[in-house]
C-alpha cells in the first residue's frame, strides 16, 4: 500500500456517557474509494465530523500525508483539501447553481461557470449553472454539492450515505463519477450501510461497530454475509414470514386526492388513489420530497381538506378528509410520523408525559386531570413489551437514541390497538436490530388482520414486508404493483417518472 | 489560521441544569442590584442610603412591607395569567391594556349606580373587570386565529387604545361633575371597595384571591390535561398538530386566561387602594408582570416569589425617590436591568461556556 493520504491513530470522542468513537485507526490510501461501513449509531457520522473539522477528537492523532493534522473548523479542512458532501444538502433552493457555488468559492463568475462546465464533462457531473436549485432533481442537487466540493481541488472527498436519496438508476451514474474522481487522483471516503454498493465500488472498507473498528477488509473479497456479520456481529436478520391470507374490508381509501400546499416549495399531489384492506401491508416507495410529507399529513389529518372534498380520504368506510388527527384516531387509526423528536414525541418531556400525546383516551386522564400513575404504568408496559432501552418512564424523550425512541413511538401507537396503522419512514436512522424488530411487529399485526400503510425510501424494506407497492413520484402515485411480481428496477422506473414501459 | 478563538464559546448542555434554573433569578437580582448601585454612585448619590431605602426598608419597616404586599397582588395575578400563555408560546404583551379595560368594566357599576349598597357589589365588580380584560384579550386572539396577525403587536397596540378609551371616559361621560374638572370618576361607595384584611394597612382581600388563583394556576399548568396540551403546543407545535390538539383553541385559551387575570387585577386596583377610576390607575403593572413571569421561571410557585421581589422594587424605588433623592426613572431602569440580567443568566441553564484549548500552532 502506498503511503497513506490520511491516517487516524487512536481517535476517540465521547459525548457525555456515549463513546461515539473509541481508539479508531484508519489509513486512507491515495486514489482509493474507501468505505466506512456500520449500522446506524456505530459512530460513522462522528468520525466524519472529526475528519472534516466539525468536531475535535478527545484523544488520538490524525496525520495528513504524514504530517500531524489539527482542524479547528470545516474551513480549515477545506484549505487542506478535505471536502464533504452531506446526506442532507445545504443548498439554497431559491438561488441558482452558480449563486450557490459563489457563496463559498471565491472568483469571477465567468471563470467559475467555465470551471463548473469543465468539471461536469470531466467527471460526468453535467448540470446547468444557471438553473435554480428548486428546479433540480435530487440527483442533480447532489451533483451540485459534489461540484462545489471539487471547486477547491480536494484530495479527499467524504460522502455521507450518498445513495440513500437516489433512485437506483442514478446510483450507477454517481458510481461512474466516483470512479472517474479516483482515477483523477481524489480519494473518496464512502459512508454507507448498504453492503452490495460497497462491494461494487470500494477497494477498502473499514467496519465500525459500537464506535470501534471491527475490521479492515477488501470488500471485493467478501460477500455481503461476511460484511454483515462484521457489521452487526451476526447474520443479517431474515425477513419475517408473511402468512398468506385473504384481505378483508377496505380500511383506507384515497379517491382522486388532489392537494396544493401553501408552501411554494411543497409538492402538490395530483389525483392520488389507493385502496388498503384489512390484513395487508401496502408500501409507498419513492424518494422523500416527492409528496411524501404532504401525503402523510393528509392521511393523518394534520392537513384537513375542505368539507366538500372530505370524500377524497376514507377510513373504515367513512369520509374523513375534513377531520383532525384526534377524530381519526377515534375511528381506529394510528400513525407514526417520520420526525420523531418534535412531532412523534416532545423533546423536553418524559416518556410518561409523551404517552399522553396520543394514548390519553386509554384512561390516562381522569376528570380533566392527568392520571400520572396510569400514564406511568402505560409507559412501563410500552417500554417492556417493545424492548425500549431506557432508564424508565421518567427518562426524557430527547435522551433516547433514535432507534429506541422509534420503538417507543411505534409501541405507543400499537397499544392504541389500531385497525388502520400508518407509518412514515419507520426505520429511518434506526439501527438494524430495532428496524428488524419493528418490521417483525408490522408483519405480525398484518397477520392479525390490521391494515398497514408504510411510506419508505428503503426499497429493500418494502420488498421484505409489503404485499403491494405503489410509487410516489412528483406528487403522483403509480398503480398498485404486487410485490411478488415486481423487481426493484420496476420501482426505480416509476421513481424517475418513466412509468411501466419495457 | 484565524485568531478568533480566544473567547470562550457557548456550548449547549446535554440537559438543562436544574440547579442553575433556581439560581438564575437570584443571580440576576444580585447582578442587577450591583449594577444599579454602581449607577447611583456615578450619579453622585450615596449608594448606602439608596441601598437602605430601596432594598432594606421594604422588608424591615412594617408599613413599607404592607405596601409591598399590596403591590404583590396585581403583579401576582397578571404574571400567573401571562405565564400560562407564555408556556404555550402565545406572547400576550398587552396585559397593561387588559388591566385598564378591567378597571373600566369594574368602575361602570359604581359610576352608574353610586347609591347602590350591599356586599355583592365588589365581587361583581371584580368579575366584571375579569370579563372585560378577557374580552379585550379576545380581540387579539380573534385576529391571531383569523388572520395570523402577530399577537405581540396586536396586544401591545391595543394597550395604547385602552389608554385612549380611559382618557375619553375620564374627560367625557364618566368625569366626576363635582371633581373640579380633574379627569377622574366619582369616589366609589363603601360597598364597592374590596374589604381590608390587615388592620392599619391598605392590604385587601385581593391578595388572598391572587394567592388562591396562583394555586389554581399550579394545578392547571402541572396537573390538568388542558394545561398539558398548552405546554405541548409551546414546546413542540408539530407534536401538538400530530396529536390533534387545536392550535386555535390554545391561542384563545392562553389569551383569555391572561386577559381575565389582568382584568381582575385592574378591577381590584380601582376597587382597592385607588377607590375611583383615574388616569394613573396602573404604574406599568402590565409590563412589569412580564418580567415577574419570566423571573419566576414561568412556574406558578416561582412567580409568587418573583412578584414579591418586583413589588419590593416598586416600593423601594418610591422610598429612594423620597429619602435618597433618586429620579423617578430609577425603578424602570432597575426593572429593565433585572430582566436583561435574568435573560443572560438563564442562558446558562441550557448552555455552558467552553474555553478554547490552547492550540499547537499548525502551519496554515
Amino acid at each position: 500500500m502506498a503511503a497513506p493520504l490520511l491516517s487516524l491513530r487512536g481517535i476517540s470522542k465521547r459525548y457525555g456517557e456515549v463513546r461515539a468513537n473509541q481508539a479508531v485507526d484508519i489509513d486512507v490510501a491515495p486514489r482509493s474509494i474507501h468505505a466506512i461501513l456500520g449500522e446506524n449509531g456505530a459512530g460513522k457520522s462522528t468520525l466524519m465530523k472529526l475528519i472534516y473539522g466539525v468536531e475535535t477528537p478527545d484523544s488520538g492523532e490524525m496525520l495528513w500525508q504524514g504530517v500531524p493534522l489539527k482542524l479547528a473548523s470545516p474551513a480549515a479542512a477545506r484549505r487542506r483539501g478535505i471536502g464533504m458532501v452531506f446526506q442532507h444538502f445545504s443548498l439554497f433552493e431559491t438561488l441558482t447553481v452558480i449563486e450557490n457555488i459563489r457563496l463559498v468559492v471565491p472568483g469571477q463568475t465567468r471563470a467559475l461557470i467555465a470551471r463548473i462546465r469543465e468539471l461536469g464533462t470531466e467527471f460526468g457531473l453535467e448540470v446547468d449553472p444557471h438553473a435554480h436549485v428548486h428546479e433540480l432533481s435530487v440527483g442533480e442537487r447532489q451533483r451540485v454539492e459534489i461540484i462545489r466540493c471539487l471547486m477547491t481541488d480536494p484530495k479527499l472527498l467524504i460522502l455521507d450515505e450518498p445513495t440513500s436519496v437516489l433512485p437506483p438508476q442514478s446510483v450507477d451514474k454517481l458510481f461512474d463519477t466516483l470512479l472517474r474522481l479516483r482515477d483523477g487522483g481524489v480519494s473518496v471516503l464512502f459512508i454507507s450501510h448498504k453492503l452490495e454498493e460497497i462491494r461494487a465500488i470500494c477497494d477498502r472498507a473499514t467496519i465500525l461497530s459500537a464506535g470501534k473498528v471491527t475490521g479492515h477488509v477488501d470488500p471485493r473479497e467478501h460477500d455481503a454475509h461476511d460484511l454483515a456479520r462484521m457489521m452487526i456481529g451476526r447474520d443479517m436478520p431474515e425477513p419475517p414470514p408473511r402468512t398468506p391470507s385473504e384481505p378483508g374490508e377496505t380500511m383506507l381509501e384515497l379517491i382522486g386526492l388532489t392537494y396544493t400546499p401553501d408552501d411554494p416549495f411543497g409538492m402538490p399531489l395530483k389525483d392520488v388513489a389507493l385502496t388498503l384492506r384489512a390484513g395487508e401491508i401496502l408500501g409507498i416507495a419513492g424518494i422523500s420530497g416527492n409528496g411524501q410529507a404532504e401525503l402523510s399529513e393528509l392521511i393523518s389529518g394534520e392537513i384537513r381538506l375542505p368539507f366538500e372534498n372530505r370524500e377524497q380520504v376514507q377510513m373504515m368506510g367513512e369520509p374523513v378528509g375534513h377531520l383532525g388527527p384526534a377524530e381519526r384516531r377515534q375511528l381506529g387509526f394510528a400513525f407514526v410520523p417520520e420526525d420523531r423528536l418534535g412531532r412523534g414525541a416532545v423533546q423536553g418531556m418524559s416518556l410518561a408525559r409523551n404517552s399522553l400525546l396520543t394514548a390519553h383516551p386509554l384512561g390516562l386522564v381522569r376528570h380533566g386531570l392527568i392520571a400520572m400513575a396510569q400514564a406511568t404504568e402505560f409507559t412501563r408496559r410500552c417500554i417492556a413489551d417493545h424492548d425500549v432501552r431506557t432508564s424508565g418512564a421518567e427518562a426524557e424523550a430527547s435522551g433516547l437514541s433514535g432507534g429506541n425512541l422509534q420503538k417507543f413511538i411505534v409501541g405507543r401507537e400499537m397499544m392504541l390497538a389500531p385497525k388502520l396503522f400508518f407509518l412514515a419512514q419507520p426505520t429511518w436512522g434506526v439501527d438494524i436490530g430495532a428496524a428488524t424488530a419493528i418490521r417483525q411487529k408490522l408483519v405480525a399485526l398484518r397477520n392479525e388482520g390490521v391494515a398497514i400503510l408504510v411510506i419508505s425510501e428503503e426499497i429493500d424494506e418494502l420488498f421484505d414486508i409489503c404485499d403491494r407497492i405503489q410509487v410516489l413520484s412528483q406528487g403522483r402515485l403509480s398503480p398498485s404493483l404486487e410485490t411478488r411480481e415486481t423487481r426493484p428496477e420496476d420501482i426505480g422506473r416509476y421513481m424517475i417518472g418513466a412509468g411501466a414501459a419495457a | 489560521m484565524s485568531a478568533a478563538r480566544i473567547w470562550p464559546t457557548l456550548v449547549r448542555r446535554e440537559r438543562p441544569s436544574l440547579y442553575l434554573k433556581v439560581l438564575a433569578p437570584l443571580l440576576a437580582l444580585v447582578a442587577a442590584t450591583l449594577i444599579n448601585l454602581l449607577l447611583y454612585l456615578v450619579m453622585g448619590k450615596d449608594p448606602l442610603a439608596v441601598f437602605h431605602a430601596m432594598i432594606l426598608e421594604p422588608f424591615i419597616s412594617f408599613s413599607s412591607f404592607s405596601e409591598v404586599l399590596l403591590k404583590t397582588g396585581p403583579l401576582l395575578l397578571i404574571a400567573e395569567g401571562l405565564a400560562i400563555g407564555y408556556r404555550a408560546k402565545v406572547f400576550n404583551i398587552g396585559a397593561e391594556g387588559q388591566f385598564i379595560i378591567g378597571a373600566i368594566f369594574a368602575s361602570a357599576l359604581p359610576v352608574w349606580y353610586p347609591m347602590a349598597t350591599g356586599q355583592w357589589i365588589w365581587p361583581t365588580m371584580l368579575l366584571a373587570g375579569a370579563v372585560g380584560g378577557a374580552l379585550w384579550a379576545g380581540i387579539t386572539a380573534f385576529w391571531r386565529v383569523r388572520l395570523r396577525a402577530n399577537e405581540i403587536l396586536v396586544s401591545l397596540m391595543l394597550s395604547l387604545v385602552a389608554v385612549q378609551v380611559l382618557n375619553y371616559l375620564l374627560l367625557g361621560p364618566w368625569k366626576d361633575p363635582n371633581g373640579f374638572n380633574f379627569p377622574q370618576s366619582v369616589m366609589f361607595q363603601y360597598d364597592a371597595m374590596v374589604p381590608l384584611i390587615i388592620p392599619g394597612t391598605r392590604v385587601n382581600a385581593s391578595l388572598p384571591i391572587a394567592l388562591a388563583l396562583a394555586l389554581a394556576a399550579y394545578v392547571f399548568m402541572q396537573k390538568s390535561f388542558i394545561g398539558y396540551k398548552l405546554e405541548v403546543g409551546g414546546l413542540a407545535p408539530r407534536a401538538a398538530g400530530y396529536a390533534g390538539f387545536s392550535e386555535g383553541r390554545a391561542i384563545w385559551l392562553s389569551l383569555l386566561i391572561g386577559g381575565f387575570a389582568a382584568g381582575l387585577a385592574g378591577a381590584a386596583e380601582v376597587a382597592g387602594p385607588i377607590g375611583q377610576l383615574q388616569r394613573s390607575i396602573s404604574t406599568g403593572y402590565g409590563y412589569a408582570a412580564i418580567i415577574v413571569a419570566y423571573l419566576g421561571g414561568l412556574h406558578p410557585i416561582g412567580i409568587i416569589f418573583s412578584s414579591v421581589v418586583m413589588a419590593a422594587i416598586y416600593i423601594g424605588g418610591d422610598n429612594a425617590l423620597v429619602s435618597a433623592d433618586l429620579p423617578i426613572a430609577a425603578v424602570r431602569v432597575f426593572q429593565g436591568s433585572l430582566l436583561l440580567a435574568y435573560l443572560m443568566a438563564v442562558t446558562f441553564v441550557r448552555y455552558r461556556l467552553a474555553f478554547p484549548r490552547p492550540m499547537s500552532g499548525a502551519p496554515a
